[in-house]
């Protein structure tokens, strides 16, 4: 076939561009949904309770990512730094994924229990205030009450993504087998708004505990990252299997 | 479709709808621009940042880079693609009045209601796909306007052979939709809410967007402009493109190469191997074609180079195909596993995307609207001594843009690895932050020059058009401009 015949008919250069660019993606996205150890098989891993969640929308809509990553690569000095390299399970039940792509700030993928409740609100609320260089913005208006009302239709729009929040006995059920009973029952949806309470009581996350604050959420969520998985329990080459 | 039909009048073309694109695309770009500067700004020094939440880095990053992708990159293609296809099929555009005029309202009102979502706090957190989902959806019906009023216009065309700049305008319109459509799989929290949960989730979640978010490049930044290079450089050359034959062999590789590549921002993560080694090898290989069109671009120039001398525009053109070269040049390296290593996650990324984004995409539309904007209105350019100064402060301002990220990505990869005698970590992350402060000081200053640039030619631009219509120019160009059609 000669190029002019592709260059005298539209119909035929569409249809050709769309067979070239169609393959690239199909051939490397695809396979991402099939092939058994993309996501590696690790105990502990679980969705975000419903305070949590919150606190990781806070994350998303004051665009967190854009500073700060959550990827730990296999590095000396990274794991130095922030702990053992990132495993794609701990992120299975992130929609969006934020791995972001640059690191003004640093990686936070594992930033959870390395600082206290204390620590996180008054560097949220005034970063300079613990550490003189930072070039972080303050978030003053995290101490601002959260609004909850609608986590119930939250969780329902991940359960459709693929979140195993229950909202049937046997859905629950699978939840307790698999994560524990009191996790389960946070992950009913019918309970979102007296869990979101629940827990935002159960702790003093921002020196306030008479208001269930946004900066609660932000600090519950920060604090659960990169703790589900118990590392002491594998051995060194395990996780190197799946790569 | 008769080859043998009278070339069409200016009068017949439908200019009004690519004056009001050219004149968004300036709009959004200094505004966009100015958003870059500011939160340029903001890490030099954080005051700037003053507690208010509309305008922290994190909300205003996306203003930034929506802008000035899709409000000022995106509304010069369409005013340039509807320009190129009616010119170059000899025909009217498809649609009417109303269609075309759909297509304008409807970017406009996605781009501008987008924008203000982010600063609201209404983010998909997909970089360069942040708008929410009812903007996505806006964006899409629009898409299919566009593409239908693009591609029936070539259907009526009065010759029957479709100009190499089509083809590439063409691939931008199909991938684009494609990349959109699967890129916001989202489920919304209510009918009535803005927000919203991607359909995929983790390493399957980071691939779909990186793919999207490599192709955002490769066709929205790169094949587009591309078509604007074909048909305008060419033109402003009055020299037929080098060679024919290397625009049809890059043309099917970078189309098909581009796909691949979306992988290699995902290198050392916890992507499996195999999808990263994929998109390496095949960003090594798109240098070839990448090159093969930058020597298509500053080939036809062979044998008039004087023009580099006495005119600007040229000199405009001629320096965005240098940066395509540079910066397809330095994409490839950063995607060798080694060097994205110390690249990766710093301001080397940054640096290497304005490379593209200044020194490419925008110089190659400053250019093409330099010469497109006096024979729109029917008039000749205000100034072409201001062009000559705007080349000047653009270009300087490009390259303390990108040397200063340079300093600044090296630096702080070659900090965050550095240990001392006894094995451990010789710096903290705050020091390299510390270090970090002088180069996003002279970034700040490259990229204020810049934007100076952009005000001389919107103020040229607009003495052009609705200036007293003054003979400012050399006798030597005039005869250039006699040279022109309309």
């Amino acid at each position: 076939m000669k190029h002019e015949s592709i260059e005298i008919n539209s119909a035929l250069l569409i249809i050709l561009t769309l067979l070239v660019i169609s393959i690239g993606g199909l051939v490397e996205i695809v396979p991402l949904f099939h092939i058994k150890g993309t996501v590696e098989k690790v105990d502990g891993i679980h969705p975000y309770t419903p305070l949590e969640q919150l606190g990781r929308d806070v994350y998303v809509r004051e665009g967190c990512y854009l500073c700060h990553s959550q990827m730990i690569r296999p590095f000396r000095d990274e794991q130095l730094r922030y702990g053992h390299y990132s495993l794609a399970a701990e992120s299975q039940y992130d929609h969006p994924f934020q791995w972001g792509s640059k690191r003004t700030g640093p990686d936070l993928a594992r930033v959870g229990g390395k600082y206290s409740n204390e620590w996180m609100t008054q560097h949220l609320i005034h970063p300079q205030s613990l550490v003189p260089e930072s070039i972080m913005p303050s978030y003053p208006w995290l101490m601002q009450p959260l609004k909850f009302g609608d986590i119930e239709a939250r969780m329902r729009a991940l359960r459709d993504v693929g979140v195993p929040y229950s909202i049937n006995q046997a859905e629950y059920d699978a939840n307790v087998k698999k994560f524990g009973k009191a996790l389960a029952d946070q992950f009913v949806i019918a309970n979102g708004v007296a869990s979101v309470k629940e827990e935002a009581a159960s702790q003093n996350w921002d020196g306030n505990p008479k208001e269930i604050t946004q900066m609660d959420a932000l600090v519950a969520y920060l604090q659960v990252l990169g703790t589900m998985v118990d590392f002491s329990k594998y051995n060194q080459g395990y996780f190197s299997t799946f790569r | 479709m008769s080859a043998n039909t009278v070339a069409i009048t200016a009068e017949q073309y439908n200019y009004d709808i690519v004056k009001k694109f050219a004149i968004m695309a300036m709009v959004w770009g200094l505004l966009g621009m100015s958003a870059g500067v500011y939160i340029a700004s903001e890490l030099a020094w954080p005051f700037l940042n003053f507690d208010i939440a509309e305008i922290t880095f994190g909300r205003l990053r996306p203003v930034h880079t929506s802008l000035v992708i899709f409000g000022f990159g995106g509304s010069a293609l369409f005013a340039t693609s509807y320009y190129v296809v009616q010119r170059t099929c000899q025909t009217t555009l498809w649609g009417g009045k109303w269609l075309p005029e759909f297509t304008f309202w409807g970017w406009q009102l996605s781009v501008g209601i987008g924008v203000v979502l982010y600063m609201m706090g209404y983010t998909e957190s997909r970089e360069y796909a942040e708008f929410v989902w009812p903007v996505d959806l806006g964006i899409l019906v629009t898409w299919v306007a566009y593409a239908t009023v693009f591609y029936m216009t070539i259907k009526n065309r009065s010759q029957p052979h479709i100009y190499v700049a089509l083809w590439f305008y063409s691939a931008f319109i199909l991938a684009t939709a494609l990349l959109h459509i699967f890129n916001n799989l989202a489920v919304p929290v209510a009918w009535n809410s803005f927000d919203s949960y991607s359909l995929f989730g983790g390493v399957q979640d980071a691939m779909t967007q990186w793919w999207y978010g490599h192709n955002a490049v490769g066709f929205f930044l790169t094949a587009a402009f591309l078509g604007m290079m074909y048909y305008f450089l060419p033109k402003q050359a009055e020299r037929p493109i080098y060679s024919y034959r290397l625009s049809i062999v890059h043309f099917w590789a970078l189309t098909f190469l581009y796909m691949w590549v979306g992988g290699h921002h995902l290198l050392w993560t916890a992507l499996p191997d195999w999808v990263g080694s994929l998109a390496s090898a095949f960003s090594i290989l798109l240098l070839l074609p990448s090159w093969g069109g930058m020597i298509n671009g500053i080939m036809t120039l062979s044998g008039a180079w004087e023009k580099l001398r006495s005119d600007p525009i040229m000199l405009f053109m001629i320096t965005a195909m240098a940066f395509y070269g540079m910066s397809t040049f330095e994409g490839p390296m950063m995607s060798l596993k080694s060097v994205n290593a110390l690249s990766h996650y710093t301001d080397w990324t940054i640096g290497h995307v304005h490379s593209g984004a200044l020194g490419w995409v925008a110089m190659i539309t400053i250019g093409s609207f330099y010469h497109m904007v006096p024979r729109l209105w029917g008039t000749k350019l205000y100034s072409t001594k201001l062009v000559f100064t705007h080349f000047w402060i653009a270009t300087i301002g490009i390259v303390l843009y990108i040397v200063s990220m340079w300093v600044s990505g090296i630096g702080q990869g070659l900090m965050l690895r550095a240990f001392d005698q006894y094995g451990n970590l010789a710096y903290t992350f705050v020091e390299t932050v510390t270090f970090m402060h002088i180069p996003y000081v002279v970034r700040a200053l490259g990229g204020a020059m810049f934007l100076s640039g952009m005000v001389l030619m919107a103020y040229n631009l607009y003495m052009t058009v609705w200036g007293t219509r003054r003979e400012v120019m050399p006798v030597a160009d005039q005869s250039a401009l006699a040279a022109t059609r309309t």
